[in-house]
């Protein structure tokens, strides 16, 4: 099977600095993936190369949506890879703070609807259409997130975990088949992280959208991936199952450091 | 006190060539400013309470200004009784209160057209009067060249507008920020330049005299009746712009808009076109400020380049910010109010422009979201969990 993101020799300069390095990564169909490393390993940065923000210096990223051919995503703009199917939230939450919920999550629709200008000011039937669909659509997609409650509140209004699940639900509304999330636990306490933690099991099981996340809560990384993968200082250093990494001596020397010897 | 002390104090008598010491002056300074000081203290400390109250959610969030608008037990006798002073308005008061109101209402259009740019989809523009100015020029060169009238020039003004609106646009989809209102700036003012400076063309500061006005079926009015139908003319206007931008508020495109104030990283990454989103929001604000420069020429029936000065922009942003972004109601009160103001504050025409200045200071302190802030549209849902009873 053609795994749905395959990513081959992935590097990315910025000036002198070599953020990533021949980083090799895939995803396939209904996994979910861990992408862990040290701070500033450059797993944000690996995102960003795929989602389009950085064009990457050198290497491939071919996607495979499901049922469609394969296709490479370099130097695509981010809002046409988002239209091909990936969608990502951000490590340091990104909404749309004065925007209501619901509006923050029709916004993920708009790649999806056509209406333009004209018919915005002269409301054809179609657009009429179209529009009702947004926010059925959209307030479905808040129910199963769990803040069908917070409709018509402001995103910035929101408690911080809710503010999290609002930019999956806005990620989800864009119906991708590869969610990429980034740090989607960070700051939530012990309740939150494993509401989370069924959340994206949910999400797997239920809209049939992969997953690929960055994160550093050990313990949900473990519990949730199928696969892991170890970046440090912007090269591979280990992949395999949870298994296999906790015992890998070099992921344990990335991250504890080397043992000397008394 | 002391900073007052040499224009308060000190007078230079030019005809006895004495110094004159007004000491009472000084006293007055300081206990006005001593009193003014509590005042001031006094609002801020209130304006903090209730900060602190609404965070505390002893008092429900939702403004006067939200609530009036929400209950269509107030504000449909105020819409009535609006509607029908804006229509017995030219008959009851003179012509010369005709003619301020047809100015106020182009700034009205102006305002709306600028709230798209900056008010909707954040893009700081203070160069908004060179459309105006593309407008105006349109409509007089098409004038004076092939006799082209008004009705016609209306659309031609707007196309022609839009078309410097996607000129413009282009070179500054990259820019945001400080840097977009710099760029911005500059091509305000070599709009102006060029149609100074470009005698053979537009006829250099001298101006465009003998537009005509707008014509009613071919008939030529006097000049009272051509500046009532104006008044209506621009009334009909004014309530096309709050309908399209009304319409385009709450569309596909607008929420593009506002996204893209909000956040452009996450904006683009949600699968939103940069590109054509801020080239549609410069595109049809310039479209209607090249409208309203087509009006104003009819108008004035005499335009040249010290009409579009970057003053004009600042007016016209003034009008954005003080009535509050994004937001139609505030944007039309905004504009009556900065642009009836100084008209009616000619009583006391030295200090005008001062009582105008500490009027904007003081709003940017007290309400910072502007006289009127932006309401979002709320939705309901039958048969949901969302009964918080607050935004329905």
């Amino acid at each position: 099977m053609v795994p749905i993101l395959e990513v081959k020799g992935l590097s990315m300069d910025f000036g002198g600095l070599r953020a990533l390095d021949q980083l090799d990564l895939d995803v396939k169909e209904g996994e979910i993936v861990a992408l862990i490393g040290p701070n500033g390993a450059g797993k944000t940065t690996f995102f960003n190369c795929i989602t389009g923000i950085h064009p990457p210096t050198e290497g491939d990223m071919l996607i495979s949506p499901p049922g469609k051919k394969q296709e490479r995503v370099n130097g695509l703009k981010p809002n046409h890879v988002t239209e091909r199917g990936l969608a990502r939230t951000f490590q340091n939450i990104r909404l749309f703070p004065n925007m209501t919920v619901l509006e923050n999550v029709m916004i993920g629709r708009h790649c999806r609807m056509s209406s333009g200008i004209l018919s915005a000011i002269f409301r054809s039937r179609s657009t009429v259409r179209e529009e009702n669909e947004v926010v059925r659509d959209s307030y479905v997609i808040l129910e199963k997130i769990g803040l069908a409650g917070f409709v018509n509140e402001f995103a910035m209004n929101l408690p911080y975990g809710a503010q999290r699940r609002l930019e999956i639900a806005r990620a989800m509304a864009t119906e991708p088949f590869l969610l990429l999330l980034d740090e989607p636990a960070a700051g939530m306490n012990l309740q939150e992280t494993k509401e989370l933690d069924d959340l994206i099991i949910w999400i797997r099981d239920n809209e049939k959208i992969s997953i690929l996340l960055i994160e550093h809560d050990m313990r949900l990384v473990m519990s949730l991936s199928d696969r892991i993968f170890v970046v440090d200082y912007g090269k591979k250093i280990a992949q395999g199952t949870p298994e296999e990494i906790k015992n890998n001596p070099a992921v344990i020397k990335a991250y504890l450091g080397e043992e000397i010897d008394a | 006190m002391f900073l007052t002390f040499p224009i308060m104090v000190i007078r230079v008598n030019t005809v006895e060539n004495v110094i004159e010491w007004r000491w009472q002056n000084l006293l007055i300074v300081g206990v006005g400013t001593f009193f003014l000081s509590f005042a001031w203290r006094y609002f801020i400390k209130q304006q903090e309470a209730g900060k602190k109250k609404v965070e505390a959610g002893e008092i429900d969030k939702i403004a006067l200004s939200r609530r009036i608008f929400a209950e269509p037990k107030f504000y449909l006798p105020a819409l009535i009784a609006i509607s029908v002073f804006a229509l017995v308005f030219p008959f009851i008061f003179s012509m010369y209160q005709a003619n301020i109101m047809i100015t106020g209402l182009i700034y009205v259009m102006l305002g709306l057209g600028l709230n798209i740019v900056v008010g909707l989809a954040g893009l700081l523009d203070l160069g908004y009067v060179a459309f105006y100015a593309v407008g105006a020029y349109s409509y007089a060169l098409l004038n004076h060249h092939f006799g082209i009238g008004f009705w016609a020039a209306l659309p031609i003004g707007a196309g022609i507008g839009t078309l410097f609106g996607v000129l413009l646009g282009f070179p500054v989809l990259r820019l945001r920020g400080d840097y977009l209102a710099i760029v911005t700036l500059g091509f305000g003012e070599i709009i102006r330049l060029i149609l100074e400076n470009w005698n053979e063309f537009s006829f250099g500061p001298s101006g465009i005299a003998n537009i005509p006005r707008p014509s009613f079926f071919s008939i030529q009015l006097s000049l009272q009746d051509a500046t009532i139908y104006m008044y209506y003319l621009m009334i009909l206007l004014v309530l096309f712009t709050i309908f399209v931008v009304n319409r385009l508020q709450n569309s596909r495109i607008g929420r593009a808009w506002i996204a893209l104030r909000e956040d452009e990283v996450a904006c683009e990454a949600m699968g939103v076109d940069r590109r054509k989103t801020k080239l549609t929001a410069f595109a049809l604000g310039a479209t209607w400020a090249g409208m309203a420069g087509v009006i104003f020429a009819a108008k004035t029936t005499f335009i040249n380049p010290a009409s579009f000065t970057i003053w004009e922009s600042i007016i016209i942003l003034c009008i954005v910010v003080l009535g509050g972004m994004g937001s139609i109601i505030g944007v039309i009160v905004g504009a009556l109010i900065l642009i009836l103001l100084p008209e009616y504050l000619r009583a006391f025409s030295e200090y005008r422009m001062l009582i105008f200045g500490a009027m904007l200071v003081l709003m940017m302190v007290f309400r910072p979201g502007g006289i009127i802030s932006d309401v979002r549209r709320t939705y309901k849902f039958e048969g949901g969990q969302n009964n918080n009873g607050k935004n329905q």
